[in-house]
């Protein structure tokens, strides 16, 4: 299996302190790489240097396609998504409240809808080429929705979906993008069990259906270890261990990072 | 109720009136008037006591009313009602405000003094909604609005007095320039945080305002620009002479002169351009453009992260009012056929954003409602300008204490899935 | 050169004042996070309470000195029942409403504020008699004499007088440090038993307080005023605390000097007519390019 993503010797620094250090590792397509560690071992820190909200002190982020592979260390801010195609979901979620599901959706897909409307001149003027495209638009939040069991409530705030609800509808609306590499924090913080389960369901079928990576950041180890293909651990900063779910699971130093060693 | 309560919040408007004996006191009861060479006060004692004893009696109603709900009732319901009747009937509230807005002129009671208050009223509307792309729509707090509708007025009045090309050719010229100002404005503030943003828009309104007194040599500085050509209806003038060559618009159509022909006319101007910038607003926001400007208003992080241009995005909302507002500023100069810095001073902004936010953010009704109410209502007191300001500013404040999202705030998605359901 | 000084000592006049006002955004920026649009017409109320306390107090014929002392102590106490008021009255209820709720609400109550005072007093400036008269002169063999007039001795001193006071109240007592917690974290704050609310009304009660002194020396430095003085003040005192750094209480003193440097530099040497323009561009042009100012701390966006 190909390499997805490749980030080389990542450091992040916040004036004296090291958030990230000199971290590597690799994603590869079609799989869930996890990371995990204790609170305030990076991991958000990594997701905000991919995605372009901070620019990393140091290091190197690709993105492989075919052949060729793109820096995102050069994309900041909006570009990551519209250009870079690397989508997120926030630990604390980021919906648009105040507008209906089918709309956050359909935000999702603004650059695309966009060109269609010639920059709304075609769709001030109505035509049939916008509408078409709109259409196309609303079947795909459509088919979304169906996989999330939402369709039901697709004109109604989302701000008033439930908790579970609304984390499901902002994985599904940064499918939108058509991304390649999906990163998700904390998705599953604050789902009961079952919620638990159906987002397991949901990340397994968009790793296989959509060939979309999937960076996790994830402090539920039966979402962890139920799906993850390759988990990263990290603490203070650094990767303390790299392997499967199941070496991980019995590793000395992840377990010494994680309660402590006695002394 | 106890008796205890009672006690209670009647100890409690008592500390409300010494408060208010404070306040007022110095402030009202102590007035100070020139008398020669120096001041000298006045006393005016009877209306401090009134005051204060309107705040204690205000105050214990308030107390005696929480005692058995913890809102304050009165309003919140009014509201809610209100909000809930408008809803059901907006549009058959739409369909009839426009087509009495149509015969309006017509009617048996209107006079000169009417479409006179009638078209301010319009004017105020297209505004309000022009700044409700940005404001509403887009969520910035646009401050310096204002602007836009004197750079509108200005180049509209000094492309009309220098070449002397028709209103036709001027409106539009003058709504780009508008807009060109609002980009250049707007590139490198948009990226500001909201409060930040409404300061420096504010900043800007004020320095147009201060380069228009003081650069005599365009703009004629305080004196204004005056002789801006009236509009003529297709080419025919509305005057009672017409020049040599020249028909005018009652001899065209052969009717006994009249004034009110050209009133009626620029009646008809404002309320087609109001009504274009209505349909705009309600097309455009159905569009991704709109849908996006919505999102940023909502979360722009979010936005970010779904590759939506924020600093783009949001100039096109800005842009666009400032367009209209650019407009609105030349229906303003050749109504006027006089304008001078005085007219756009940072207390049109804020009646302006006072409308806005009075109406509902982002509600097209909401800013009819509030511009009738704020600009109509007042301007039948005209004598009480400053206690209609007063009003203005206590209004914003009380809306925003116990309605914080306008009278109208009911949002209708802008695209369904289901259809509607009703 | 000889002129240069001048403008100098008229500069740090006028900041001291700005510097004051400068104060009251800056501290309620930092602990509730809003601009107190307000503030400059709390502001003018205590240029006014000062004017008219001069008034009654020249007519009694008391000493200049107890008069000043009397009605400083008159325009703080009626000034700081203002600030208190406008604060419970518009900005608590919106605690916790959308973003731009106060802000807009601050607006509403500037206009309120400034309609009433035009309503309760006039809209005619008001002139006074000036009461410090005189002042030092320097360079006097040069041609252009520099004047330093004890007027504005009494304003610079009496602002380091007050920043004295202030800054012991903020570093060193238990307000100052009620203050200070709130900043950083209010929910925190209340669940260790600290009253949040009076802490903020507090806050408003100083910053209206130094607003007042600022409005005082205002009516003695000008010797003239209006209903309308506050907007313009207000705007660049709030300059002068962006640019010190907002949420910086140093830093609102040392940006208020700056402006009112900026200010009297451009009239004296650049247009007298654009000097409000130098304020204006000034406040653009850093909130653009340099928004944590002087000693503001950056402001890290949370993601």
């Amino acid at each position: 299996m190909s390499n997805l993503l490749s980030v080389e010797n990542l450091t992040m620094k916040f004036g004296g302190l090291t958030a990230i250090d000199d971290l590597s590792f690799d994603a590869k397509n079609n799989q869930i790489t996890s990371i995990i560690g204790p609170n305030g071992a990076g991991k958000t820190t990594v997701f905000n240097c991919l995605t372009g909200f901070y620019k990393p002190t140091n290091g190197q982020m690709f993105l492989h396609k075919e052949e060729s592979k793109i820096s995102l260390r050069k994309y900041t801010d909006f570009k990551i998504a519209y250009v870079a195609k690397v989508a997120r979901t926030f630990q604390n979620i980021r919906l648009f409240p105040a507008m209906s599901v089918l709309e956050n959706l359909l935000v999702a897909q603004h650059n695309k809808l966009m060109v269609a409307s010639g920059y709304s001149l075609y769709g001030l003027l109505n035509l049939k080429t916008y509408r078409d495209k709109e259409q196309l638009a609303v079947d795909k939040a459509k088919y979304w929705l169906d996989i999330i069991g939402l369709t039901h409530r697709a004109d109604d705030n989302a701000g008033d979906l439930p908790y579970g609800d609304q984390r499901k509808l902002e994985i599904v609306r940064a499918m939108c993008i058509e991304p390649r590499l999906l990163c998700l924090d904390e998705p599953a913080a604050g789902l009961n069990p079952r919620e638990s389960a159906e987002l397991n369901k949901l990340l397994k079928f968009i790793k296989t259906e959509k060939q979309t990576g999937i960076l996790l950041i994830e402090h539920d180890m039966s979402v962890v270890m139920g799906i993850s293909d390759h988990v990263v651990v990290l603490n203070y900063g650094k990767k303390i261990f790299e392997g499967t779910a199941d070496q991980t699971k019995n590793s000395k130093e992840v377990i010494e990072a994680y309660l402590g060693v006695d002394e | 109720m106890e008796k205890k309560d009672i006690i209670q919040s009647f100890k409690d408007s008592l500390f409300t009136g010494f408060i208010a004996l404070a306040l007022f006191g110095p402030i009202v009861g102590l007035r100070t008037a020139s008398k020669g060479e120096g001041l000298f006060i006045t006393p005016q004692w009877g209306v401090v006591f009134l005051l204060v004893g309107l705040c204690i009696l205000g105050r214990f109603l308030i107390n005696l009313n929480s005692a058995r709900t913890t809102e304050f009732t009165i309003f919140s319901k009014l509201a809610s009602k209100f909000s809930a009747i408008t809803e059901d009937k907006a549009k058959h509230f739409a369909i009839t405000a426009i087509l009495f807005a149509v015969v309006f002129p017509f009617l048996p009671f209107t006079d000169r003094y009417f479409m006179d208050v009638a078209i301010m009223i319009l004017t105020y509307i297209m505004l309000g909604w022009g700044l409700n792309i940005v404001v509403g729509l887009a969520g910035l707090l646009d401050l310096g609005y204002v602007a836009f509708y004197a750079v509108g007025a200005y180049s509209y009045a000094l492309i009309a007095t220098t070449f002397g090309w028709s209103f036709w050719i001027c409106l539009p010229l003058a709504g780009l320039f508008a807009a060109f100002f609002g980009i250049l404005l707007g590139f490198p503030v948009l990226r500001l945080r909201g409060d930040y943003l409404a300061i420096v828009t504010l900043g800007f309104g004020e320095i147009i305002r201060i380069i228009l007194i003081n650069w005599y040599e365009v703009t004629n500085g305080p004196d204004g620009i005056t002789g801006i050509p009236r509009p003529s209806f297709f080419g025919l003038p509305f005057k009672r002479s017409p020049d040599e060559g020249e028909t005018s618009f009652h001899l065209f159509f052969n009717l006994e002169y009249s004034t009110m022909h050209r009133i009626i006319f620029l009646y008809y101007l404002i309320l087609v351009l109001a009504l274009i910038t209505n349909y705009f607003t309600l097309k455009i926001r159905k569009l991704p453009v709109g849908r996006a400007w919505e999102a940023l208003r909502e979360d722009e992080i979010a936005c970010k992260s779904l590759g939506v241009n924020p600093t783009n995005t949001k100039l096109t909302a800005f842009a666009i009012g400032a367009m209209f507002g650019g407009f609105a500023g030349s229906f303003f100069a050749t109504r006027q056929a006089f304008i001078s810095p005085e007219s756009f001073t940072f207390i049109e902004s804020a009646i302006i954003v006072a409308i806005v936010v009075l109406g509902g953010m982002g509600s097209q009704t909401g800013v009819v409602l509030a511009s009738i109410f704020l600009i109509g209502i007042t301007e039948m007191f005209r004598d009480l300008e400053q206690y209609r300001m007063i009003a203005f500013g206590g209004a914003m404040v009380l809306i925003m204490v116990f309605k914080p999202k306008g009278i109208l705030a009911n949002r209708k998605p802008t695209i369904l899935m289901h259809g509607d359901k009703k | 050169m000889e002129y240069f000084i001048q403008q100098l000592v008229n500069g740090i006049t006028l900041g001291s004042i700005y510097g004051l006002i400068a104060i009251g955004y800056t501290m309620v920026y930092g602990i509730i996070g809003m601009i107190n649009f307000a503030h400059g017409d709390i502001f003018m109320i205590g240029a006014f309470v000062a004017l008219i306390s001069f008034i009654i107090f020249g007519l009694t014929g008391v000493a200049l000195p107890i008069i000043l002392l009397l009605v400083l102590l008159i325009a703080m106490l009626f000034t700081a029942c203002y600030g208190w008021t406008v604060e419970k009255l518009a900005y608590k209820p919106l605690r916790g409403s959308f973003r731009l709720a106060p802000l807009i609400s601050a607006l509403g109550m500037s206009i309120v504020l400034q309609n009433y005072v035009q309503v309760a007093q006039g809209a005619r400036v008001k002139p006074m008699q000036p009461l410090i008269s005189g002042g030092l002169e320097f360079f006097k063999n040069s041609e252009f004499i520099v004047t330093v007039s004890y007027l504005q001795i009494f304003i610079v001193i009496l602002t380091i007088i007050l920043m004295g006071i202030f800054t012991y109240l903020i570093t060193k007592t238990d307000l100052g440090r009620a203050q200070r917690a709130c900043e950083q974290d209010r929910t925190m704050t209340a669940l260790l038993g600290i009253n949040v609310d009076r802490t903020i009304s507090i806050t408003f009660i100083i910053g209206s307080s130094l607003a007042s002194v600022a409005g005082m020396m205002f009516v003695l430095y000008y010797g003239v005023i209006d209903f309308y003085i506050g907007f313009l003040a207000g705007i660049k005192a709030f300059t002068a605390a962006v640019l010190g750094g907002i949420g910086s209480l140093p830093g609102a003193m040392l940006g208020g000097l700056l402006i009112g440097l900026i200010e009297t530099m451009w009239s004296g040497y650049v247009s007298i007519e654009y000097k409000d323009v130098a304020a204006f561009s000034v406040l653009i042009i850093v909130l653009i390019f340099f928004p944590t100012g002087f000693l503001g701390k950056p402001d890290i966006e949370k993601v």
